[in-house]
């Protein structure tokens, strides 16, 4: 038999229907929901009189909206009208929640992974874009519109037009301090923020292996900042070890058997991509975004670009438009960018390895004067397991604020914004105009990158660091 | 859904590359909980200064583009996330038409979604309708899709290449529940088969 991908494996075995020239009608083993994306759907479905198909298949939370410091005082009454739609709609529905006084509340991307609700092999989706972050469990996982969001509650299934497939090999040993995040910044920095449109992305190679389940969420998270469909990750020992404790997960009756099934979803040897890229972990350097779009991204020794140097027109305006927009001059040293702001959470670095982590570049010393720091961990269970760590006490220590989980300052929907102007070293995944805040300026980074900048009060090199970070 | 009907207009030339979903509805503004009234939201920190008047500055806000019903834009528009709000208020606004060189994938889905048309055409093609719609006094576009042609009032024509399910939906304005229904015996069946 022809050698097969683990997308193959997974978009043959979830065909309902198909027909030469259609879309193709795929079947939708997990439907996660969040508060902003689905109200409109709901309505929909109570305009035409429609239930939800599989509610034994559809969760939801909240999380965009969610204050991070009083979580139970919402005072935008708009914020709040969201909450509590979502939370009436849910019980109209019979769609289980996880509201904000459940002790596993989190990032939709966080908790899914978490609860053990994203499995290999199965699809999954969710009206929002990260919804690629559960890919690095080998499924096939994407983000979808809000009509689509309805179409999947009332039929289960959803139309789509087969990507191409993309294989992102990495080799090579990443050096003390260059993370998951330096790794799929530098991708994405190399294919361009179009790279990979109308392909999901298969990340291989020996670098990706070593990964741990939480970096491997880092790098498919941020599959959507490179245009793909969809990001993914053959399953492996890593991602069975990971999963076999989790809460829907450790009761399986046929938990040997399952865990074989998903070994052999793994792209077989030979098998075949529409595109590669291979990258060398050994050369890539800690990253920082200088620009308006997670493509605009440089190392750390590196300087903000020139656009007199772009021979382009197009490509020298946006450089042009970005500058402009983020305060900066051209040929600046990144190591000289001054920061006012950190913010170390979402589902790109929100987890318990990162915020243990960056605990250990605080740990004994203190948050420079000119900066404001807050910690949000991605969930609830993260922010429980980091208090019986006792890290929350390290950054309190140093001057971070600790806080409730949430989305938080990765799109301010909530009152933890930038004001304009303010600049920020930011381990979210988008430095579009006005993401944190109107006017407010972006700068991606690792967590360890942020949290070395929080002490310095600007941008420096983590290589030069001499703590162990373990395999982080 | 509304059917989709030819339209003639002056495009709007938005020169930018990379136009996230960030910009086109900025992320306070996706706090309602119906499908309508976004269009006064579309590109709003371009659209208007801080202190909340108009920007004079910005494309859009020129007369002769007031009334357009086609955007053009540069490379990879829509990018970013996969807010529906995005292509609400591009439709709430009035636009029916979007014409670029490549498009972010989840947006270009929602377009036919909701009654616009995501057209791609090639680099040189881009830039003779910004140039067109710049300098020509009464420049037009015509987009007909029920005979696939692109085609403005200074004699340039050409074919639409628009995927044929998605033109049926379009045309017809079908509800693609609707349509996905008609399969559940098939959904029913794929259902049994996983639970044995
Ligand atoms: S943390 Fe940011 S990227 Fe992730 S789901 Fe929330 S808003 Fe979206």
């Amino acid at each position: 038999m022809r050698p097969k991908t683990l997308f193959d494996k997974i978009w043959n075995k979830h065909i309902v229907h198909e027909e030469e020239g259609k879309p193709t009608l795929l079947y939708v083993d997990l439907h996660l929901v969040h508060e902003v994306t689905s109200p409109q759907a709901f309505e929909g479905l109570r305009e035409a009189g429609r239930r939800i198909r599989r509610t034994d298949k559809t969760f939801a939370t909240m999380d965009h909206n969610v204050p991070t410091l009083d979580r139970h005082n919402i005072k935008d009454p708009i914020s709040l009208q969201q909450i509590e739609t979502l939370a009436s709609n849910c019980k109209e529905f019979g769609v289980e929640l996880f509201d904000l006084a459940s002790p596993y509340q989190g990032i939709v991307h966080v908790i899914g992974p978490e609860q053990g609700l994203t499995r290999p092999g199965s699809t999954i989706v969710c009206g929002d874009s990260h919804t690629s972050t559960h890919g690095a469990f080998g499924a096939l996982a994407f983000g979808i519109g809000t009509s689509e969001v309805e179409h999947v509650m009332s039929t289960q299934c959803l139309w789509q037009n087969k990507p191409k497939t993309f294989e992102v090999r990495v080799g090579g040993k990443r050096p003390q301090g260059v993370t998951a995040k330096d790794i799929i910044l530098s991708i994405i920095g190399t294919i361009g923020t179009a790279g990979a449109t109308g392909y999901v992305i298969e990340y291989t190679g020996e670098t990706i292996r070593s990964l741990s389940m939480e970096q491997r969420m880092t790098i498919c998270n941020m599959s959507i900042e490179g245009g793909a469909r969809a990001g993914m990750i053959s399953p492996d020992k890593t991602t069975i070890d990971y999963l076999i404790d989790k809460p829907r997960i450790k009761s399986e009756e046929n938990l040997d058997n399952l865990t074989k099934e998903w070994l052999k979803l793994a792209s077989d040897e030979g098998a075949t991509f529409d595109e590669t890229l291979i990258l060398d972990a050994s050369k890539i350097a800690p990253q920082v975004s200088w620009g308006t779009s997670p493509g605009m991204v440089t190392g750390i020794k590196d300087k903000v670009p020139n656009p007199k140097e772009i021979e382009d027109p197009v490509k020298r305006k946006s450089i042009e438009d970005a500058l402009n927009y983020m305060g900066l001059k051209a040929d600046t040293p990144i190591e000289d960018i001054k920061i006012d702001t950190v913010f170390i959470g979402s589902c790109t670095n929100g987890r318990i390895e990162d915020l243990i982590a960056a605990s250990k570049i605080i740990k004994g010393n203190k948050v420079s004067s000119r900066v404001k720091a807050i910690v949000v961990p991605g969930s609830q269970v993260v922010k429980y397991q980091a208090e019986k760590l006792g890290i929350d006490k390290i950054f309190k220590d140093a001057g971070f604020e600790w806080r409730e989980s949430g989305c938080s300052m990765c799109l301010a929907m909530n009152p933890d914004k930038l004001s304009p102007g303010e600049r920020a070293a930011s381990t979210s995944n988008r430095n579009f105009e006005g993401r944190q805040g109107k006017g407010g300026r972006t700068h991606l980074v690792s967590p360890t990158m942020a949290a070395a900048a929080a002490i310095k009060g600007r941008f420096t090199d983590i290589r030069s660091y001499d703590i162990d970070l373990g395999e982080y | 859904m509304e059917k989709f009907n030819t339209v003639i207009s002056r495009p709007a030339p938005l020169d930018s590359s990379n136009v996230d979903t960030d910009q086109i509805i900025p992320k306070q503004f996706l706090k309602r909980i119906e499908r309508t009234g976004f269009g006064e939201f579309l590109f709003f920190d371009w659209r208007f200064n801080d202190d909340g008047t108009i920007n004079n500055k910005f494309i859009l806000n020129e007369k002769r583009f007031k009334d357009s019903e086609i955007l053009l834009s540069q490379e990879n528009f829509g990018c970013g996330s996969s807010r529906e709000h995005a292509p609400w208020a591009l439709r709430d606004y009035g636009f029916k038409v979007i014409i670029s060189t490549s498009f972010a994938d989840i947006l270009f889905n929602n377009c036919f979604k909701n009654c616009i048309l995501p057209v791609v055409v090639n680099e040189k093609e881009l830039n003779y309708f910004f140039n067109s719609t710049l300098n020509l006094e009464d420049y037009e576009l015509e987009v007909d899709l029920q005979n696939m042609v692109l085609s403005d009032n200074k004699g340039f024509s050409q074919n639409l290449d628009v995927d044929p399910y998605r033109r049926k939906c379009l045309l017809e304005g079908l509800d693609d529940i609707a349509l996905t229904l008609i399969h559940e015996e098939k959904i029913t069946m794929y259902e049994n088969a996983l639970s044995n």
